[in-house]
């Protein structure tokens, strides 16, 4: 239960990224597959944040007089989640477009059936 | 038999993760660069969010990089949509949204661009900052786009904003290397600590930020419901 208690956001963490690998194995449909890849994004960051965390710490904000710089959370994993969230929107972002334009050119988005892409 | 394979390979990573994982402790105090910041960001950068100092003072660069990226992505996501597309003058007909939904979005309009603005402006004290300030814009923006079909964001007026809002970021930066040492070199009053007019130039990057954010992110939102 100790351990559980220590170490349950690494778990959910990897839990996350295990599943978007998962979806990117195994699934046909390339919706999925950025679904999939979008999951896998959370589980980092999720992990990123878990790394800074220290317990029963307040976030990094000195928002009223009485904080104690001791218990506060490292700002350096938070800044660089900040930086790879807008990097996962912008491949989000992409990723939908080129689904798009592919669905277009061959009618299907079953990466089974697209023979330049079956791998 | 994929499905099977791929199961097997993840325990194996997961076995092998989990190995590396149990030597790092959860919840024990911060690395020296994050306690040096929380220490020191106030009186360095006058900023009360300590992570906005850390992502507009000292790793301003990286932020310059950032919305470089979500620029870039913005103009290829304009530039594979509009690949061979076939200009079409017929205009399709459009069906309107219920009143309730037009009515609502039309009162959430407004109240939405408030608060992002909200946000961003104040991004030095609370949480917040540009990024969020510019996302929730954009999904006033998105809010429009889907109660009222056929209307449409000056494609004009929102490249402007964005480019405007760049060229301040590059010249703000450029000011600093010139009176200070480095590229985003702080150059101005610092301020009384927590109020609004603090943090020298980090809330003008940031308001920077958030116009160019929303604007891009409408741009993005546009060119995926008009284009395709």
């Amino acid at each position: 239960m100790n351990f559980l208690n220590n170490y349950i956001y690494y778990i959910g963490a990897f839990g996350l990224v295990f599943i978007g690998l998962y979806i990117l194995l195994v699934k046909k449909n390339l919706i999925k597959v950025i679904i999939g890849l979008s999951i896998l994004d959370t589980g980092v960051f999720l992990f990123l944040i878990a790394v800074g965390y220290i317990n029963k710490g307040t976030a990094p904000i000195f928002s009223k007089t009485g904080l104690n710089p001791k218990n506060m959370v490292d700002p350096v994993p938070q800044a660089l989640v900040l930086t790879s969230i807008v990097i996962g929107v912008a491949i989000l972002a992409l990723a939908l477009t080129l689904a798009i334009k592919l669905y277009k050119h061959y009618g299907t988005l079953n990466l089974r059936k697209i023979k330049e892409q079956r791998w | 038999m994929r499905k099977i394979i791929s199961a097997i390979l993840l325990i194996i990573i997961a076995g092998g993760i989990t190995l590396s994982l149990m030597k790092i402790p959860f919840g024990i105090p911060k690395t020296k660069v994050g306690e040096y910041y929380i220490n020191k960001g106030r009186e360095e950068t006058g900023a009360t969010n300590i992570v906005t100092s850390v992502v507009l003072n000292y790793r301003g660069f990286d932020t310059l990089g950032e919305i470089t990226i979500l620029f870039i992505a913005a103009l290829g996501v304009g530039a594979i949509l509009s690949l061979g597309r076939k200009r079409t003058d017929k205009k399709e007909k459009i069906e309107p949204t219920s009143s309730i939904v037009y009515t609502g979005c039309r009162f959430l309009f407004p109240i939405l661009l408030l608060v992002g603005s909200y946000i961003f402006i104040h991004g030095h004290l609370t949480p917040g900052g540009g990024f969020q300030g510019g996302a929730i814009i954009a999904s006033a923006f998105l809010l429009i786009y889907l109660s009222c079909p056929g209307k449409r964001v000056n494609e004009k007026y929102s490249k402007i904003t964005e480019s405007l809002a760049g060229l301040i970021f590059i010249v703000l930066g450029l000011i600093g290397l010139a009176i200070g040492q480095e590229f985003l070199f702080n150059f101005l009053p610092k301020g009384t600590l927590g109020t609004l007019l603090s943090a020298g130039i980090i809330p003008i990057i940031y308001i920077a930020i958030g116009l160019k954010v929303g604007s891009e992110l409408t741009g993005i939102i546009d060119n995926l419901i008009e284009k395709s």
